[in-house]
């Protein structure tokens, strides 16, 4: 990364693993995965579902369920503190504190029966000395910095009362309500509208600037990945298989895996296209994490895997300068690029 | 809103309606009337003698006019006198209806303050020994009749402490008065809190796997908070919708535990009256029986839409 000045890093996770102890056996959805985030950096995880990337972000708030989750391994440390190692009361004071999330669905996410000043007055009051109606005036401030119009109004609002987009601004309102230093955003604009996603978007970035907030975003949408991220790490099976500045990551992507995502990514076709264009996929399905192969979880379905593929785990290796990947072939790609 | 209210009120008067058909012709489809009841008793018959009496009483009048001045009287306050006491039905309704009320209330508050927290605690540690330990308890609650565990609960009073509460229509103390309705109440509120536990348990479930549950976690929420202030409002609506059935329900548990216990109420008064053909007192009584229940429902529904802003009436 050639940054002039290297900011203050917030978040250090360190070969963290959490597993699940499920019926079919145990499997490792993080297995083995560090990453750092600093302070006003934006982190983008990206890989298919079920590839770990949301209990990546789980394990970070600690709020794997228990069972059948549990972390079992490495460290978290949050503004020097190692949050694997605090108690359940210090963890709370924490959460919603230091870090906040913004989940997936804003339809559901919000309480139904809360108004939604209601609900970001209690993420204030839970770790700020607050009167109610300072408090109050604190929810309506943060309603306004997320562009909600009319902020008094729709503070006395249900949830049911506002539109998805809405929603989720009122989400990222209660999210950043104690600015946090971490921001984890998991698919915040999945469930939403086009056109409502670029701005949900811009409105993080933009609060997440100003704020000076660590921003970790988990996304399986590269075009988003593009307009926000500066670093990128891609994930596979619990395992992280790409690290990368967005620049390096989109010019020479190292691991097979990240280049069939990119290639997946439909492009417009010109109107004047004659045949019907087919949309490029990666072959096969994700495995089960129950039943992973011996070598690279991806070999099965890598056109470029080799017998070593399938026997024996690639380390990850930096191939170029602040690009790291695990594949055994990394080395000739970055060449032949 | 207001639209809502107008209407439910008026199709509580249809239903009210409906019910006091149905009470009077039902009563008038049972064999033998208080006459023929008394006339059965004394052992002799004297066909004169009874038409006189009937005549007395109104009961040689069409059904309709019948019918007609029952509804005439109840809508001037006037319910006609008991055939047995002869007093006002009224004076011999009235009287009753506290202690009744009195029993049923504590039943509900009971089935409510011990069937919610327990359903939350249930559903909050799902799968745990405590878990089972309470489901076990309830499915005892939900198949014990309330009468037998009244008697169970007499013959362990009597055996532990060599006595058993007995009513008195004037306690002293308030401690007193609450050991005479507590005991019949607890009996015939176990079913209920057990039915509520359940249900709240269910519910909560539900609730504790939603997303917004996960969201007050990442806020820092407490489990308390979490389960009791986020859950917990959420979860409650079916929970209202069952004690509000149960206090409807609860008339058929109190006739046994009001026998068994001896308690002066108007559920064994029911009972009585129906078996001396009283149609002034049952009549009246099961009138406001149904009254009680069509309120009951229509306070659930308007607590519906109070808890959940989702739901507005007449929109």
């Amino acid at each position: 990364m050639s940054e002039a000045l290297p900011a203050e890093t917030v978040l250090d996770v360190k070969n963290l693993q959490t597993v699940f102890f499920t019926n079919s056996g145990l499997f490792r959805a993080v297995d083995d995965v560090s990453f750092t985030v600093r302070r006003g950096e934006t982190l983008a995880i990206v890989g298919e579902s079920g590839c770990g990337k949301s209990v990546s972000a789980l394990s970070i708030m600690r709020l794997v369920p228990d069972p059948p989750g549990r972390i079992v391994g490495g460290s978290v440390t949050l503004e020097g503190t190692d949050l694997l190692k605090l108690d359940d009361a210090a963890m709370r004071d924490i959460r919603g504190n230091r870090i906040s999330m913004i989940f997936q669905e804003p339809m559901t996410s919000l309480n139904p029966v809360i108004r939604i000043g209601d609900q970001i007055i209690e993420a204030v009051r839970l770790h700020q000395k607050v009167s109610s109606k300072e408090a109050w005036k604190q929810a309506v401030d943060m309603l306004r910095l997320v562009r909600i119009p009319e902020p008094e109004r729709r503070a006395r609002e249900y949830p049911h009362q506002l539109s998805g987009g809405m929603r989720q601004r009122a989400m990222i309102a209660m999210a950043l309500a104690c600015r946090p230093a971490l921001l984890i955003a998991d698919e915040p604009t999945t469930a939403l509208d086009v056109t409502i996603q670029a701005q949900i978007l811009a409105l993080i970035v933009d609060l997440q600037q100003r704020l000076g907030t660590g921003l970790i975003l988990i996304t399986h949408d590269l075009g988003v990945v593009a307009q926000t991220a500066q670093r990128v790490i891609v994930m596979y099976a619990g395992k992280k298989v790409e690290e990368a500045t967005v620049e390096s990551l989109f010019e020479t992507p190292l691991h097979p895996y990240t280049r069939g995502l990119m290639a997946s990514i439909p492009a417009v076709p010109s109107p004047d296209a004659r045949e019907d264009v087919r949309l490029i996929e990666i072959p096969g399905m994700v495995p089960s994490l129950t039943k992973l192969p011996p070598g690279c979880a991806f070999a099965p379905r890598c056109k470029l895997a080799v017998d070593r593929c399938r026997q024996e785990y690639p380390p990850l290796d930096e191939v170029k300068s602040n690009h790291w990947a695990a594949c055994w072939r990394a080395g000739e790609m970055a060449e032949a690029s | 809103m207001f639209a809502y209210i107008v209407r439910r009120l008026f199709l509580m008067l249809v239903t009210l309606f409906g019910i006091s058909v149905i009470i009077f012709v039902l009563l008038r489809v049972v064999p033998g009337n208080i006459v023929d009841i008394l006339f059965d008793a004394a052992g002799f018959v004297d066909p004169a003698d009874k038409a006189n009496l009937e005549r007395e009483l109104g009961l040689s009048q069409p059904i309709v006019i019948q019918y007609l001045h029952w509804i005439g009287g109840l809508l001037h306050g006037d319910l006609g006198y008991s055939y047995v006491s002869e007093k006002p039905a009224l004076e011999e309704i009235l009287p009753r209806i506290p202690i009744t009320a009195r029993l049923a209330g504590l039943a509900l508050l009971f089935s409510a303050s011990i069937g919610i927290p327990l359903g939350v605690i249930s559903a909050v540690h799902q799968g745990s020994k405590l878990d089972y330990a309470l489901r076990v308890v309830s499915l005892s609650g939900l198949s014990l009749p309330s009468f037998w565990l009244g008697l169970l609960i007499l013959m362990a009073s009597v055996s532990l402490f060599g006595t058993m509460p007995i009513f008195n229509p004037n306690p002293k103390t308030w401690l007193e008065a609450l050991s005479i309705y507590a005991v019949p109440a607890m009996a015939v509120g176990f079913r209920s809190a057990a039915l509520t536990m359940r249900i709240t348990r269910s519910s909560m479930l539900e609730i504790l796997r939603q997303d917004y549950i996960r969201t007050a976690r990442a806020k820092g929420a407490s489990e308390a908070s979490v389960n009791y202030h986020h859950a917990l409002k959420n979860a409650v609506l079916p929970v209202i919708t069952v004690i509000g059935i149960e206090a409807a329900f609860l008339i058929g548990g109190l006739i046994v535990t009001e026998t068994v216990f001896n308690i002066p109420g108007i559920a064994r008064f029911l009972v009585e009256a129906l078996r001396w053909r009283d149609y002034p007192i049952v009549q009246n009584l099961v009138m406001f029986i149904a009254v009680v229940v069509v309120v009951v429902n229509f306070i659930v529904d308007m607590l519906y839409a109070a808890i959940d802003p989702r739901i507005r009436f007449g929109d």
